[in-house]
């Protein structure tokens, strides 16, 4: 009853080669070492790779990039973290509109949200500016962190804390002590989500970047829009190999299906 | 934070502290996304002239011009029609995937899953790049039906509809999967080992058990998969090009191109609306048809 | 009847050699603790699992040659298992349908059946519409529907409170009885097992304790561990000497007849704790530690030389010694088992 006849696993094998090819392809093209879209057929170069760092357009959006999504999962889970506990522990009224709020940004389609970043900051002449980004993200990857730490926090059981007051500790070291440490795992994983998120945005950003302030995603964008060279590849491969080991780490210490199914089942 | 010397009495400091601790968060969040949105339906609200620039009345000509212009009816038709066989063929796809990756053992299971969910965390730009390389003249995706003899010259995929649709259906078939794996978990196995002790074969068990079970979980995954197919945008932008333009593009060169902000917000204001409308229909009829099945 | 059916996981043996025959219209209870292999056991009779070793045979025939889906064999599992998008009546309907029986037929059928468990109100209601105690109802009616010629019963009543659990007991015994159904069921409950059965198969670790009456097994018990898991009991180590011509048990001075194929030596008494009394003198000599009121009866224990011994007697107004009393127990010769000297940690 448990096992998987020929036909599905064939039909299973196709569709892992449908999800792979793009991602494969981009790999392989990355190592050609000829001047045009190839693939690496006579063998492997590090060429495009090379050509990367001369490039300081991408590697400054690079780190443009790395910087936005430490500070925007950050702040985020900053953020998050009090909310998540509010929504865990008290029963409090609002606390279902205070939850869904939290979780509007995923509700509104990127492009949207572009559009009204861009209009906003124009208006309060933020625009063009890495603090708006920042806000930008912050406000986009908050449902992450948010539904990361909301279930590790309703996950704790609430009379710990309670023994640890009968116990004489104060509100801050019941915190510090004994709910974050237990959390942390939920927490933690919520900033790498969140990192993850920001990182890879693009359909926002592209309206409110500007030259100066652009990230990888975005440069690759534009970039593709003149010509597609394996340099875009390169980066690209890059960036696959770095989020692969985002997330097996990922997965490590928490789980693939459960960071985006979520407990439950068997 | 209160300590317990505190004057005040244990509840009162209580109730206040959810407001408190979620208080932040909440702030971002309507400064930051609520009054841009207000904004954004303001600003849709107001002309534009190419040489005045955007003027600060309040009119819904926009939204005349978008309904009276067939161009638009075009953009937004094919905007929806895109969506609408993105989601057929990702459920088409996702369902039996999800359903194969539940029945397999560890450590294949893990691994399969690793793989399928994976690409959601690479940057969408990558993947649509990928089937930028698969789908030229030369790519391989015509290589490979050359060689298999099924055509004779290559096939247009780039700039077509049915590049789009291919490689929207590639990024968005995981959310399918995502939401089926979730419903298929929630099963109780015996319930198909009952059916079986009763006397179905396999394929009745497939279709008249685990299908009408599982059926609230393809839907959702199907709304979710429409939503986020009607608002795209990188990929239609890359694989369509300037001359296939779907809703979000559209709003994106009025934007940056046109630098007709009013009509671009007008355009986007239409696109949320259509969605929040089809999104919370859907929403409310599954719940209805099925809350009686299902809690 | 299964014969020296055996399962075995890697290194460890789920079910070993385990030889019943179940004879038609009889309520047969497969009881044991947790792990003993009774719901492995049921599992490959119903054909969910495959047995390593031994066979199966229904009517004569080999089952293990039947697929689980034609073994004709009603099943109502722990969770019930009833088909959550179907209502009441179409979840009985469905084994019916796999046996394309016409349309008619089948919905007079399902009103019977129905009928007998006494649903008849609830056939359009969904699953979880209903209470533990319908749902459960439901998946039996289900498995009655196809008139199975065997009924295999998997823990149903564990997911139930007390009070119903006794209820089912009842009508399902009722149930089975007018039909006259071959009946197996899976339990950890011994007072469900022995109210309920014609015969009880008491397993543990994989191996079969006893086949047994229940009454039988209650005061004959063949081992140790069957003793200790039917009820509570009382164990004293003993010593078993030939007198005469007859065997005689003996703890330290005192000294009754019995019964047993066992050879002299050390040996375990096993006493019911409702089967010892009191006596003036001449019994085995203790002190009284501990008195509880349980209601209908006091639960007494009794320091002896060969432990603490538990006594249960009526609340019938009778006078019980008080706590630090010293007191003399009895009991009858035929009131007590006598069984091989092993270890009794079960």
């Amino acid at each position: 009853m448990n096992r998987n006849g020929r036909l599905a696993l064939a039909f299973h094998t196709v569709f892992i080669g449908f999800i792979l090819a793009p991602i494969l392809v981009v790999c392989a093209v990355a190592f050609t070492s000829k001047g045009y879209l190839s693939l690496p057929t006579d063998g492997l170069s590090l060429r495009w790779f090379r050509a990367i760092a001369a490039n300081p357009d991408f590697t400054s959006a690079l780190w443009a990039s790395l910087w936005l999504g430490t500070l925007s999962a950050t702040i985020s889970v900053a953020l998050a973290v009090p909310a998540a506990l509010a929504i865990a522990r008290y029963r409090f009224p609002g606390r279902e509109a205070v939850a869904t709020l939290m979780q509007a940004p995923l509700m509104v389609p990127p492009a949207v949200l572009g559009i009204a970043f861009l209009r906003f900051f124009t208006v309060t002449g933020l625009s063009g500016s890495f603090a708006g980004l920042v806000m930008s993200h912050v406000v986009i990857i908050m449902p992450y962190a948010l539904r990361l730490a909301l279930s590790a926090s309703t996950g704790l059981d609430p009379q710990i804390e309670h023994a640890a007051a009968s116990l004489g500790a104060s509100s801050f070291a019941i915190f510090r002590r004994v709910t974050l440490p237990l959390i942390l795992p939920g927490v933690v994983s919520g900033w790498v989500l969140a990192f993850i998120t920001s990182f890879d945005e693009v359909t926002m950003t592209v309206f409110i970047a500007s030259p100066r302030t652009t990230t990888l995603p975005v440069r690759l964008f534009l970039y593709i829009q003149d010509n597609i060279d394996p340099l875009v590849a390169a980066v690209s491969a890059g960036l696959i190999a770095l989020t692969a080991v985002a997330m097996i780490l990922l997965d490590r210490i928490y789980g693939l299906d459960r960071l985006l199914v979520g407990r439950g089942g068997r | 934070m209160t300590t317990g010397e505190s004057t005040r009495r244990p509840a009162e400091s209580l109730r206040l502290t959810p407001y408190l601790l979620s208080g932040p968060a909440l702030a971002v969040l309507a400064a930051l996304l609520v009054v841009p949105l207000i904004a954004t339906f303001l600003l849709s609200l107001h002309s534009f002239d190419l040489y005045k620039g955007i003027e600060n009345v309040y009119n819904f000509r926009n939204y005349a011009d978008i309904f009276s212009d067939p161009y638009f009816y075009r953009i937004y038709g094919r905007t929806f029609r895109i969506a609408l066989i993105v989601t057929a063929l990702a459920v088409l796809l996702g369902t039996p995937e999800a359903y194969i990756l539940n029945r397999m053992r560890d450590p294949w299971r893990r691994i399969c899953l690793l793989l399928v969910l994976g690409p959601l965390f690479i940057s969408i730009v990558s993947r649509t790049l990928g089937w930028a390389l698969l789908f030229g003249s030369t790519g391989l995706v015509n290589q490979g039906l050359m060689a298999a003899g099924l055509i004779e010259s290559p096939l247009q995929f780039m700039y077509s509809e049915t590049g789009v649709v291919i490689a929207l259906t590639h990024v968005l078939v995981p959310f399918v999967v995502i939401s089926v794996w979730a419903s298929l978990r929630r099963l109780d196995p015996q319930v198909e080992h009952a059916a079986v002790s009763l006397g179905a074969g396999q394929s009745t068990v497939l279709f008249r058990i685990v299908l009408p079970q599982v059926m609230p979980g393809i839907l959702s995954g199907a709304i979710i998969v429409f939503a986020l197919a009607a608002s795209a945008f990188a990929t239609p932008a890359i694989i369509g090009g300037r001359r296939l333009q779907v809703a979000a593009t559209l709003a994106y060169d009025e934007f940056l191109n046109t630098l007709n902000w009013p009509l671009g917000a007008a355009i986007a204001v239409l696109l949320v609306i259509a969605n929040v409308v089809i999104v919370a229909g859907c929403n409310r009829l599954i719940e209805r048809r099925y809350a009686q099945v299902f809690q | 009847m299964l014969d020296g059916l055996t399962k075995s996981y890697g290194g460890i043996v789920a079910v070993d050699h385990l030889s019943l025959t179940v004879g038609e219209g009889e309520f047969v209870s497969l009881l044991g603790p947790s792990g003993c292999g009774k719901t492995t056991t049921l599992q490959m009779i119903a054909g969910f699992l495959e047995p390593s070793g031994g066979r199966i045979s229904l009517d004569g025939a080999d089952l293990l040659a039947v697929p689980p889906n034609k073994r004709g064999l009603g099943i109502v599992f722990q969770s019930y298992a009833l088909f959550p998008h179907m209502t009441a009546a179409e979840n009985v309907a469905f084994g019916l349908e796999m046996r394309r029986m016409p349309r008619a037929d089948r919905d007079a059928r399902v009103a019977e059946v129905l009928a007998l468990v006494g649903l008849t109100a609830l056939a359009d209601r969904f699953p979880n519409r209903m209470s533990g105690g319908q749902q459960q109802r439901v998946a039996l009616a289900r498995a009655l529907a196809i008139r199975p010629k065997v009924l295999l019963l998997d823990e149903p009543l564990s997911n139930l409170d007390a009070k119903l659990r006794e209820e089912m007991q009842i009508e399902l015994r009722q149930i089975q009885q007018r039909l006259g159904t071959t009946t197996i069921l899976v339990t950890h409950d011994q007072a469900e097992a022995m109210a309920l059965s014609d015969r009880v198969v008491i397993m543990n670790k994989g191996r079969v304790e006893q086949i047994a009456a229940p009454d039988v097994a209650y005061s004959e018990p063949a081992s140790p561990f069957v003793a200790n898991f039917l009820g509570k009991t009382n164990q004293f180590p003993a010593m078993l000497r030939a007198d005469g011509g007859r065997h005689v048990v003996a703890i330290g001075e005192l000294a009754w007849p019995a019964d047993t194929a066992l050879p002299p030596g050390p040996a375990t008494i096993s006493v019911r704790p409702e089967r010892i009394g009191f006596t003036a003198a001449g019994g085995l000599p203790g002190v009284l530690r501990n008195r509880v009121f349980q209601g209908n009866h006091w639960l007494l224990q009794v320091q002896t030389a060969s432990g603490l011994v538990t006594i249960i007697r009526q609340n019938n107004g009778e006078a019980l010694p008080a706590e630090g009393d010293r007191i003399a127990l009895s009991w009858r010769a035929e009131d007590m088992s006598v069984m091989a000297a092993r270890d009794t940690a079960a």
